[in-house]
């Protein structure tokens, strides 16, 4: 058996130890000095002393999580300003608000930021200071068995001082598939380590040998000797934490992926789709019952636990390449995960009985492309505040927590928004009101030649000339044909732009996805998205606006580097890639519908508009 | 970080080992020990999967044409006995000999050019005595402990030190371990399931031992973590595999406690939870005799407390047949003892 673990609280006191112990380093330094000088080569000396600083180092970045009466935990700071991971079920009884201490006896307040409840993971951000000790997520595909790792944590909660426990040992094995146990937690992908892992070690990181944070705690295996350690614990690896990472920051109830299909394992060892939703996206893609899954985002299946694993570290949304057979034919096709739960599933189980200000109504379940439809603002007369508010926030996290429908914290999804907001802002502050002119030549050399205005939107074509009406419904027919709305898409990414994300409608932050490059042999990379030499991660945009629904991949520069358009919920969206932008608009753009390359558009001449940027607050009028 | 787990190695072992000549050369990471002993390491599935008995534990490859050291165990009550290697290819065993004194068996698969251990020749293995100068000897275990590792995922490594070398005298239960010559004591816990039969090696990757049963110490009840020294493995292969002088019998078992045999019959044991009250005792019986009465609520065996139908079975389990046992029972509200002897009492007919 195995599972999280909770903790029972334990008295804070603080002992007289502080001089036993410093007595107690004099004698023990003496005594290694004494032995050390004798027999100890330099280069074994040089080593300790580089453990003693790592372990030091990663200690500062190591907090204790204190959820009230109901115990607490561990977590670890990942940013200077104060964000940092733990587990769901650590912060799961504390609510929104709790206290963390620091290795130098400081205690901070902290809020909920964003929850992954089926990968038990929270991440919350602490307050007081800018300059907050922190670790690096390392690349735990990098991670072997028989590498020197360490925990640093608060087991027992014995840590009245602050200062974290240590607790050494050797990565026993990689790429763990753990079930859920009696829970929804999953631990798919995980390290599996033989430091000591025991109650109040959740949510605490493990580190490898040069303080990186390789995984985050938060599961051990028990057997009949009782809720300690024996040898055998669990941590969600640092890859699958930084896939989560953009989406938690963003305030957000993130659920895990479904491919939409179920596996088996064939007589031949294949692993071969045994039933598959017509409504998933792989299934548009083209898979069918028993196509072999050959890989997955680069990661070959051949067992079912391989699937599982694969699939158990992305956030449900993300597209990734998946590499399927048929016969003798071999294709690979960005699909897009859909969500394993319903959000008001997700909901009731972070609500738990326990938290009435977080139970949120039923919900019909999220489409199947797997993006969240933003929830109805709610009023401050909503009836949600009454019987059910939350507790008062302590003064210095005031105004740091904003409940919302699908929402961990919605305050920090306008946060992350406008982030986004100002790179776009900056990036684009010259663009005019006039109409834009974008002309070129398609890849025959054939011209092409697009206006859009506020009041036209006309694409001139060798196949002919199409129009729609920007201020009308952008969903009414999809311009230019076979593109599955291309004049549509270019409108939305023209009012982004120009008004920024507020105006546009309801926009909200999704996170961060991987912006994988054209679809092709080059989409199997092997490094995991988000590590070096891996696709990286750029921030995501949703919004839904005049009656389609779009998502916008953004550069950290304000580049809008992708966008995808769907005119309803249940079709392939119009996609395009921006590309060669040097500064002035895009040189190139690349326009998919659905399996099709609809065309590939060289831009010889960008007019945006002639006037400077008609909004004088470049966040746009709707940000509260 | 390679090289600074090497060093970490280095340092831990100290300056000892840093002067020793065959370390000049350069020696195998931690990872690379590891990653080729868990090679030879197999995952062995058989009979098993009830509350409490595993149908899983470890094996070592000992030649390349099949043969499997792993300890004898219930799992192996199966005809469908499976080894999977680390590579995931699946092979169905067979039980080629067993060793009851050190609870050893020996298993076949249809393999060739197997990835195995090289145990040493008999004329090199001192048998006994078990190697004294052990304890201190850093060691990693590979094996299939909670059966993790499935198919061509690689068993667990688990890294800790060689902390004594006792003789075992522990048991399962109410039974004595049959083996009472020498085991390495380790430092970290190996007595998980599953782990039984997996290897032990040391930092170079040499085999020094096979993980041990679940057992318990005699004097304390403390779960032991423990492995046979390799002397022992390579005496019990040269048995089973007919080299060896002949298997002396298997010592008899001692059977548990026995209530029911003194004439108490408990509730239906239907739920976890269920109060061990009991039921009826049969007339002129030795319980009947020594004053145990139906609608008692046993509370507690030889002093120690049990909430639970399930309880009281396992406390009269870890007690031999012939020992006395004093039930703690509530009856009316009042307190009542009661010892049952190891005789049958008066009265009861052959």
């Amino acid at each position: 058996m195995n599972r999280p673990l909770p903790i029972v609280i334990a008295a804070l006191r603080r002992p007289p130890r502080v001089v036993l112990t410093a007595a107690a380093l004099v004698l023990l330094a003496a005594t290694l000095a004494a032995g050390a000088r004798a027999e100890v080569p330099g280069d074994v000396i040089a080593a300790e002393r580089t453990r003693i600083e790592v372990i030091q180092r990663a200690s500062r970045a190591a907090i204790a999580i204190f959820a009230g009466e109901a115990g607490g935990g561990s977590g670890v700071l990942v940013s200077p300003d104060g964000y940092a991971l733990t587990n769901f079920h650590v912060v799961q009884p504390a609510g929104v608000a709790m206290k963390c201490g620091l290795s130098d006896g400081t205690l901070h307040d902290a809020v909920l930021v964003g929850l992954d409840p089926t990968g038990d993971v929270a991440l919350v951000k602490l307050v007081g200071r800018d300059d907050f000790p922190f670790a690096e997520l390392a690349d735990s595909d990098l991670v072997d068995v028989g590498d020197f790792c360490f925990a640093a944590g608060n087991p027992f909660l014995l840590a009245t001082d602050l200062a974290p426990s240590i607790s050494a040992g050797i990565v026993s094995g990689t790429h763990r598939y753990q079930f859920p146990a009696g829970t929804i937690l999953e631990y798919a992908d995980c390290l599996q380590v033989d430091a000591a892992i025991n109650p109040g070690n959740s949510g605490g990181a493990l580190f490898d040998a040069d303080g990186r944070v390789i995984g985050v705690n938060g599961r051990a295996s028990f057997e009949k000797r009782g809720r300690v350690n024996v040898g055998v614990g669990y941590a969600i690896s640092s890859n699958q934490l930084r896939n989560f990472l953009g989406c938690l920051k963003g305030g957000r109830l993130v659920d895990h992926a479904t491919l939409g299909a179920t596996v088996a394992t064939a007589q031949d060892g294949r692993v071969v789709v045994s039933d598959i939703l017509e409504s998933s996206d792989a299934f548009k893609r083209g898979l069918r019952y028993d196509d072999e899954i050959v890989s997955i985002a680069g990661r070959p299946v051949r067992t079912v636990n391989a699937l599982k694993n694969v699939l158990g570290i992305f956030p449900a949304g993300w597209r990734v390449p998946v590499v399927s057979r048929r016969g003798g034919r071999r294709s690979v096709d960005l699909v897009r995960l859909g969500p394993l739960h319903t959000s008001g599933e997700l909901a009731k189980i972070v609500s738990g009985g326990e938290e009435p200000a977080r139970r949120a109504p039923e919900e019909k379940p999220d489409d199947e492309k797997g993006i969240p439809r933003p929830p109805p603002r709610q009023g401050p007369g909503d009836a949600k505040r009454g019987a059910d508010a939350p507790p008062p926030l302590p003064e210095s996290l005031a105004g740091l927590f904003e409940s919302r429908v699908g929402f961990t914290n919605y305050h920090f999804n306008a946060l992350e928004r406008d982030r986004v907001a100002r790179a776009l802002a900056g990036r684009h502050a010259s663009l005019g009101e006039g109409p834009w002119v974008i002309s070129g030549v398609l890849a025959k050399g054939e011209p092409f030649r697009i206006e859009i205005s506020d009041r036209h939107a006309t694409i001139d074509l060798p196949t002919g000339t199409s129009s729609i009406d920007p201020a009308g419904d952008l969903d009414a027919v999809p311009a230019p044909p076979g593109s599955g709305g291309m004049l549509a898409a270019l409108v939305v990414w023209r009012r982004l732009l120009r008004e920024g994300p507020a105006a546009l409608g309801r926009t909200t932050y999704w996170g961060t996805a991987p912006l994988w490059s054209t679809v092709g042999t080059d989409i199997e990379a092997s490094a995991s998205p988000g590590t070096p030499g891996g696709v990286p991660l750029v921030d995501v945009l949703d919004t839904a606006v005049s009656s389609v629904e779009a998502r916008f991949q953004i550069g950290a520069d304000g580049v809008v580097l992708a966008m995808e358009m769907w005119p309803a919920p249940d079709d392939d969206p119009c996609e395009i890639r921006f590309a060669d932008d040097g500064g002035n608009g895009p040189g190139r753009l690349e326009v998919r519908h659905g399996d099709e390359l609809f065309g590939v558009f060289r831009v010889e001449s960008f007019d945006a508009g002639s006037a400077g940027r008609s909004a004088a607050d470049p966040l746009g009028s709707g940000i509260r | 970080m390679k090289a600074f787990a090497a060093a970490i190695v280095s340092a831990v072992l100290g300056g000892f080992l840093v002067d020793h000549p065959s370390c000049r050369a350069r020696a195998a990471t931690p990872g690379e020990t590891v990653a080729d002993a868990a090679r030879r390491v197999v995952k062995i599935y058989g009979a098993g999967g009830v509350r409490g008995l595993e149908g899983y534990q470890s094996g070592i490859l000992v030649s390349p044409a099949g043969h499997v050291v792993t300890v004898h165990s219930t799992v192996l009550d199966s005809d469908g006995i499976d080894c999977v290697l680390d590579d995931g290819r699946r092979f169905p065993a067979t039980v080629v000999g067993v060793d009851p004194r050190r609870e050893l068996a020996l298993l076949s698969i249809a393999g060739e050019d197997l990835p195995a251990f090289s145990l040493p020749a008999p004329e090199d293995a001192p048998s006994p005595p078990v190697d004294r100068s052990a304890p201190g000897t850093r060691v990693f275990a590979l094996s299939n402990l909670f059966s993790v590792a499935v198919g061509d995922e690689r068993v667990s490594a688990q890294h800790g030190v060689i902390s004594a070398v006792v003789p075992l005298e522990a048991r399962r239960g109410a039974h004595e371990a049959p083996y009472r010559g020498d085991v390495y004591l380790l430092d970290f816990t190996t007595s998980n399931p599953g782990s039984a039969g997996g290897a032990l090696v040391d930092w170079r990757g040499r085999l020094v031992g096979v993980l041990g049963k679940e057992l318990r110490a005699t004097a304390t009840g403390v779960w032991l973590n423990y492995a046979l020294p390799i002397d022992e493995v390579v005496g019990g292969y040269r048995q089973m595999s007919g080299e060896g002088p002949p298997l002396p019998p298997p010592p008899p078992d001692t059977p548990p406690f026995d209530l029911s045999r003194l004439g108490v019959v408990l509730v239906p044991d239907l739920l976890d939870t269920t109060p061990p009250f009991v039921e009826s005792v049969r007339d002129a019986s030795a319980a009947a005799t020594a004053g145990v009465r139906a609608d008692d609520l046993v509370v507690a065996v030889n002093g120690r407390a049990v909430t639970s139908r399930g309880a009281l079975q396992r406390a009269l389990g870890a007690i031999p047949d012939g020992d006395t046992v004093e039930l703690t029972m509530i009856r009316s509200g009042e307190i009542a003892v009661a010892a049952l002897g190891p005789k049958p009492a008066t009265g009861t007919k052959p």
